[in-house]
């Protein structure tokens, strides 16, 4: 650990930037306050001039209307359901996949990893259209599988697996668990996935996040209300009612819960795991 | 061939058995990936030399037809332009923001924790609730920046309304939203940077600048390129924050400002013209994989 410096040690060049820092800081944040601000406002207060920042009458109208206005719960719940299974596929899927390339040398093994790889460099939004009949041919628009279809598998999860484990699990390990009578499955699940698990802690955090913000393909998916996701269903919603700030603010401010949550208590395996996937925008 | 010593024997057949426990086991990984990735992104490919109708993508062959219209279709012209326009404002911005947020954070003072955790919660934060709160800043009657922009007595601007105003509106969006992810990236590559480096320069006599320009900046490179690549990418994709902060406003129902996966949606998906939509969507494909080859064209010879 780097040991952290006194006030008293920084430069006046370093106070002049750190002032700066906190004004920026401020900016950061601003819109952040505003939206919970704004959320508990009554109607009378959202259209006022000059805006306010937090209300005078607080009141927790908008988020009980929440359930009343649109199924929120339920937006809720599914924008859960399909961020949990695409955790889950991508996680499986890396971290078998990851192990295979990572530990065993096999004919072709490079030229499918290359085409793994590859595939990473196309955009989803550039092939939705034909993933778009391929759902409607197997009939699952509408449902969860057809929702987290896209996200089932990441390439740059079994990239960033096969990094992880060729470095953390020796060889000489695995050699050993072999001679002990191990089968190569046991000696994945049993030693290389206990051994990798700060891999799949930021692969698992990643992949969770990619799938709650996920947009275009569940709008264009969730053609019945009962199958929007939180972002879907907030977007709609505030097309359709663009005056109803207090409520849009609410909404909004419960859909980005769940992710906040989880940065404040891992926030270092979040950055850690972010930086090395690269997260899209 | 003659007989192998028996213990070679059984080690090559040992070897065999991983194989067939690789391929086993990577063969339902591979089938996702080609029904997920390889046949999508293929038929793309096919999709855009074929006239579609609503119910059939490929309903006849009309060879290069739809990539012959595109220079013609103003609305596709005009989105090409604006995802122009947008991805350089929003790269040079973000890029450059990110960099000096990196170098003023990069001490050890006791808030740089506080400020990396501060300038990252943008990223972390899905992009709908993100466009509707800044929709809300722009509003232009109630909106928060017009009120900070009248305290200097500056009129109140429709900052969404005008498809030249609302294109840089949103570049801001996007820009305060993926500052810190490049700022973050940043400060690894800063940290690697050994010290020893720059107080041998500093001893040498080289100004703060000095040390920047001929020490920092090199060993950045890589970095920087990297970070380059991945918000030209991101941001040649954008959709979501125009989507949710440009329909709709004021009663209109098209797109004041339109990008191009936003056109590729409403022909593919408003219109059901899927043919042209892939058509552009191969254009677009054909962009991010031109920029992002020459990027990494750039690393190699900077090697």
């Amino acid at each position: 650990m780097d040991e952290t410096i006194s006030m008293r040690r920084l430069t006046p060049f370093q106070w002049f930037t750190q002032a700066l820092l906190v004004v920026g800081a401020g900016i950061m944040i601003l819109p952040f306050i505003y939206m919970i601000g704004t959320s508990f406002k009554p109607p009378t207060e959202v259209l006022t001039w000059p805006p306010t920042l937090f209300a005078v009458h607080p009141t927790w109208d908008n988020y009980r209307n929440l359930t009343t206005i649109a199924p929120f719960p339920r937006f809720f719940l599914n924008s859960l359901i399909m961020s949990t299974a695409s955790t889950l596929g991508i996680l499986a899927t890396s971290t078998f996949a990851g192990y295979i390339f990572s530990k065993y040398r096999f004919p072709g093994r490079d030229l499918l990893f290359i085409i793994i790889l590859a595939t990473a460099m196309v955009p989803f939004e550039t092939y939705l259209i034909p993933f778009y009949f391929l759902i409607k041919q197997l009939k699952l628009i509408n449902t969860y599988a057809g929702m987290a279809g896209p996200y089932l598998i990441m390439s740059f999860g079994i990239f960033l697996m096969r990094q992880s484990m060729s470095s953390s699990i020796p060889d000489e390990l695995l050699d050993a668990g072999r001679i002990d009578g191990c089968s190569e499955w046991r000696l994945f699940h049993q030693i290389a996935l206990p051994l990798s698990k700060s891999a799949v802690g930021a692969l698992g955090i990643f992949a969770f996040m990619q799938a709650w913000m996920a947009f275009i393909w569940p709008l264009i998916l969730a053609t019945q209300r009962e199958m929007y996701t939180m972002e879907v269903g907030l977007s709609v919603f505030q097309q359709r009612f663009s005056i109803d700030y207090g409520s849009i603010t609410a909404g909004s401010t419960v859909s980005i819960i769940p992710v906040f949550i989880v940065f404040l208590v891992l926030r270092r395996n979040i950055i850690q795991g972010i930086t090395l996937t690269g997260l899209k925008g | 061939m003659t007989a192998a010593p028996r213990s070679q024997r059984r080690w090559l057949s040992m070897e065999h058995r991983r194989w067939l426990f690789c391929y086993l086991g990577l063969l339902p990984i591979l089938a996702l990936f080609l029904v997920l990735r390889v046949i999508p992104i293929s038929q793309t490919l096919i999709y855009s030399v074929f006239n579609s109708s609503v119910v059939n993508p490929m309903q006849n062959f009309i060879g290069l037809d739809n990539f012959r219209r595109l220079p013609t279709d103003a609305t596709f012209q005009d989105a090409l332009k604006n995802t122009l326009l947008f991805a350089t404002g929003t790269v040079v911005l973000s890029v450059l923001g990110g960099l000096v947020l990196a170098l003023m954070v990069n001490t050890r003072w006791k808030l740089t924790p506080f400020f990396e955790a501060v300038y990252f919660l943008p990223v972390i934060t899905p992009m709908v609730p993100v466009a509707i709160i800044w929709k809300w800043i722009y509003d232009p009657q109630y909106g928060l920046l017009n009120y900070f922009i009248s305290l200097f007595g500056f009129k109140q601007v429709g900052w969404l309304i005008y498809p030249n105003i609302a294109l840089w509106a949103i570049v801001i969006v996007q820009v305060w939203k993926v500052l810190g992810y490049n700022m973050v990236i940043f400060l690894v590559g800063l940290r690697n940077i050994p010290n020893e480096y720059r107080e041998a320069a500093v001893i040498d006599g080289a100004s703060g600048a000095g040390v920047l320009r001929h020490i920092t900046m090199p060993l950045l490179k890589p970095i920087l390129l990297f970070i380059v690549v991945i918000t030209t990418i991101n941001s040649f994709n954008v959709f979501t924050a125009v989507y949710v902060m440009t329909q709709g406003i004021q009663g209109t129902s098209g797109a004041s400002i339109r990008v191009l996966v936003f056109d590729i949606w409403e022909n593919a998906f408003r219109f059901w013209r899927t043919g042209y939509a892939s058509a552009e969507a191969v254009i677009l494909f054909l962009i991010v994989l031109g920029l992002t080859l020459g990027q990494f064209r750039l690393i190699r010879s900077e090697e």
